[in-house]
């Protein structure tokens, strides 16, 4: 695995007498999180192999947080992601209240949801606008962007700041945030603070317009490639969710109790990942803001829905490449809710809690949807609070599985095309994932006491 | 005089430092005018040769890894470690705290011998070339990343602190960790953060490593004036000062 030594890229194309052969090989894809290899090749139109593979270090966290307290949990497995800290957070949060039995008020799990919709529109601005975007205007970076598009670059620019002043002014900083803790929080905002959010808030609804539009207007950029699948997501009764609620699934009307995420997700190894695969009622399932959309379009708040009535996203779309499209309604949808939370913070008054733990010893799950989809941790804690085993599976790696299935059936149909645009293809469509590798953590088969 | 070619590369960690280089928004296309990136995975599809300044996130926990630092280090002139994983291991080195067979078992069960699956004992960046520069933090703090590129595009020296956080948490007046009977350990830990977690009411983990030669001293006088014992603090050193010379001094 050399840096630079030899090209990220490798395409060869022999027309031998009647044989034409076509070969590309991308060495870590380029503006995703973290590190994934393509492969394909292919004899006469004839895919030989067709390969998504994950090389990715292995952190193994689920061993190394054994033997911490409980109140050092949040702060290790915080740095799993620096893009899903916030719902890292959450999720470990979320576990230990449920081991432990600890119930949080109304106004935590308001100012919860505001700072992890801070970080959905920071992720979203980001993958979006700096990692997807140059693609859809032929550039291989968001930097030209910035002199062809100024316009555009920094209506981006204005919507991550917004999601990261969220995370800065209720977490403590912009990632891996530090006022998080079980039962609560350790400083709140003050009404000043909030007000302020809200205005910024209204402020930016003409900038999620325009990135709308903007999107819009290269939406015929997106590949046209659909195969039915199961989404698996976060669902409640009357809600978008993205903190509350079972795990529903396209395939089925049953809805799962988070604690039972083990028989949802179903991991395995295989030798072309050191991230382990997920699949359900299928071989394969796809998390992230199309699941989420394809369970919670029918909940979408007035702003949400009329973008996405302009796209003419229709529930139960199975195009992989419109996630980042669900992205973009997803921007409008936080922003709304917020403005709600807000509202109800603020009208209710501000009161000063402080988080109260009675340790004990149990086990519980956390589920939280990351920006690029569900979240799952498990831990299990001894009387004294030490920690004594964990579980986490994370968004991307339920959907490698997918990825793969994607390539092996759009392969085909994009065969005859020239070899770069099926790199391009190929790697738009991994991008589409919103893929965040470095959630190098895994199942793991303990043996809970 | 032509701009310096920077790139970033990152091994195992989070990709959060390289995060807070797109948290600088606007001021990124300000430091566009000093230094030109021609490799930068997670931003950009080129790719280049040689490099003025290179930036290496992440620990190094395979040898396959070692290799390819290595490999940056010959085509770099100036080599900087970038947060808190590349400058002391940070979270990644609580493996080293195991038996390395039995965390491969731990997470990977039954498949554990698969060839791929291969790690070896956390290192930091240091630990594996020369390091020119140390961007300290979990993760690192944007404006003093900002200001050391500055610097160096200008060909200054920039200055690294080599002060407690128990200066900067003073200096915000914040009542001092040890009162809520916590154990922090701004003594020791270097400043520059801004005593952002103190500031908001969490006791400092060490995220920035520690000081040149840390006050071992105070801090156990600390210790014995808050009532809290030595496997108390070792507790909390573990968590990013694991497998540090100064943690094993301490303990």
């Amino acid at each position: 695995m050399r840096f630079g030594g030899e090209p990220y890229l490798v395409i060869t194309a022999g027309e031998e007498v009647m044989t034409k052969t076509v070969e590309v090989n991308v060495h870590h894809v380029t503006r995703v999180e973290g590190h994934g290899n393509i492969t394909l090749r292919a004899s006469d139109g004839n895919i030989e192999k067709v390969e998504w593979q994950v090389p990715e270090a292995p952190r193994f966290f689920e061993a190394m947080v054994r033997g911490r307290s409980y109140e050092d949990i949040q702060t290790i497995v915080s740095r799993i992601c620096g893009i899903c800290s916030v719902t890292h957070s959450f999720a470990a949060i979320k576990a230990i209240e449920a081991a432990m039995d600890i119930k949080v008020s109304k106004q935590t799990d308001n100012i919860r949801m505001l700072l992890h919709y801070g970080e959905q529109l920071e992720s979203h601005a980001l993958h979006v606008g700096y990692l997807v975007a140059p693609d859809l205007l032929g550039q291989n970076s968001v930097i030209p962007l910035a002199k062809s598009h100024p316009d555009v670059v920094k209506t981006v620019i204005r919507l991550h700041r917004l999601g990261n002043t969220i995370m800065e002014v209720l977490g403590g900083r912009m990632t891996h945030p530090v006022t998080v803790k079980p039962g609560g929080f350790t400083v709140l905002p003050t009404e000043a603070q909030l007000l302020e959010l809200k205005q910024m808030m209204e402020d930016s609804v003409p900038d999620i317009t325009t990135l709308a539009d903007v999107v819009l207007s290269l939406a015929d950029k997106l590949p046209v490639f659909e195969r039915e699948t199961e989404y698996i997501a976060l669902v409640e009764p009357k809600h978008y969710s993205f903190y509350h609620g079972d795990i529903g699934s396209t395939d089925t009307d049953e809805v799962k109790p988070v604690n039972e995420f083990e028989s949802v997700v179903n991991e395995y190894v295989t030798p072309q990942s050191t991230a382990k695969w997920a699949k359900w009622h299928r071989d394969s399932y796809m998390v992230g803001a199309l699941a989420r959309y394809n369970l919670g379009a029918d909940h979408l708040l007035p702003l949400a829905g009329k973008i996405a009535r302009k796209f003419g996203l229709k529930k139960g779309c199975c195009n992989p490449y419109m996630n980042n499209v669900a992205q973009v309604i997803e921007c409008a949808q936080v922003a709304e809710h917020s403005l709600q939370l807000i509202d109800e913070v603020i009208s209710a008054g501000i009161k000063d809690e402080k988080p109260d733990v009675k340790v004990q010893a149990g086990n519980g799950a956390g589920a939280v949807e990351a920006p690029r989809g569900i979240l799952f941790h498990r831990y299990e804690f001894d009387e004294k609070g030490i920690c004594t085993g964990a579980n986490l599976c994370i968004p991307t790696n339920q959907n490698h599985g997918n990825i793969q299935k994607d390539f092996e059936a759009f392969a085909p149909q994009i065969i005859d095309r020239e070899q770069n645009e099926i790199r391009l293809l190929l790697e738009m469509l991994v991008r589409a994932y919103d893929p965040c590798i470095s959630c190098s953590t895994h199942y793991l088969d303990v043996e809970f006491i | 005089m032509s701009k310096p070619k920077v790139a970033f590369f990152d091994f195992a960690c989070c990709e959060g430092c390289q995060l807070q280089v797109y948290n600088l928004e606007e001021d990124i296309l300000n430091l566009l005018e000093l230094v030109e990136p021609v490799e930068w995975r997670e931003a950009m599809s080129d790719k280049a040769e040689k490099y003025d300044i290179a930036f290496i996130e992440g620990s190094i926990t395979r040898p396959g890894d070692e290799e390819s630092l290595k490999d940056i280090r010959e085509r770099s002139t100036m080599l900087i470690a970038l947060g808190a994983c590349a400058t002391i291991g940070g979270v990644n080195k609580l493996k080293n705290n195991f038996d390395l067979a039995e965390v491969k078992q731990c997470v990977y069960s039954e498949s554990a011998g698969m060839g791929h699956l291969e790690t070896s004992a956390t290192k930091s960046v240091g630990e594996v070339v020369k390091v020119d520069y140390h961007i300290h933090g979990c993760p690192i703090d944007k404006q003093e990343f900002a200001y050391i590129v500055r610097c160096l595009a200008l060909g200054k020296t920039p200055v690294i602190p080599n002060h407690p956080v128990c200066v900067e948490c003073k200096m915000k007046e914040n009542i001092c960790r040890f009162e809520y009977g916590e154990i922090c350990l701004g003594p020791v830990t270097r400043a520059g953060c801004g005593a952002k977690c103190p500031s908001n009411g969490m006791w400092c983990f060490g995220c920035r490593g520690y000081v040149d030669n840390p006050n071992v001293n105070a801090a156990r006088e600390v210790m014995d004036q808050y009532g809290k014992t030595i496997a108390d603090l070792q507790g909390k050193l573990k968590l990013f000062g694991s497998k540090q010379e100064a943690t094993d001094e301490m303990a």
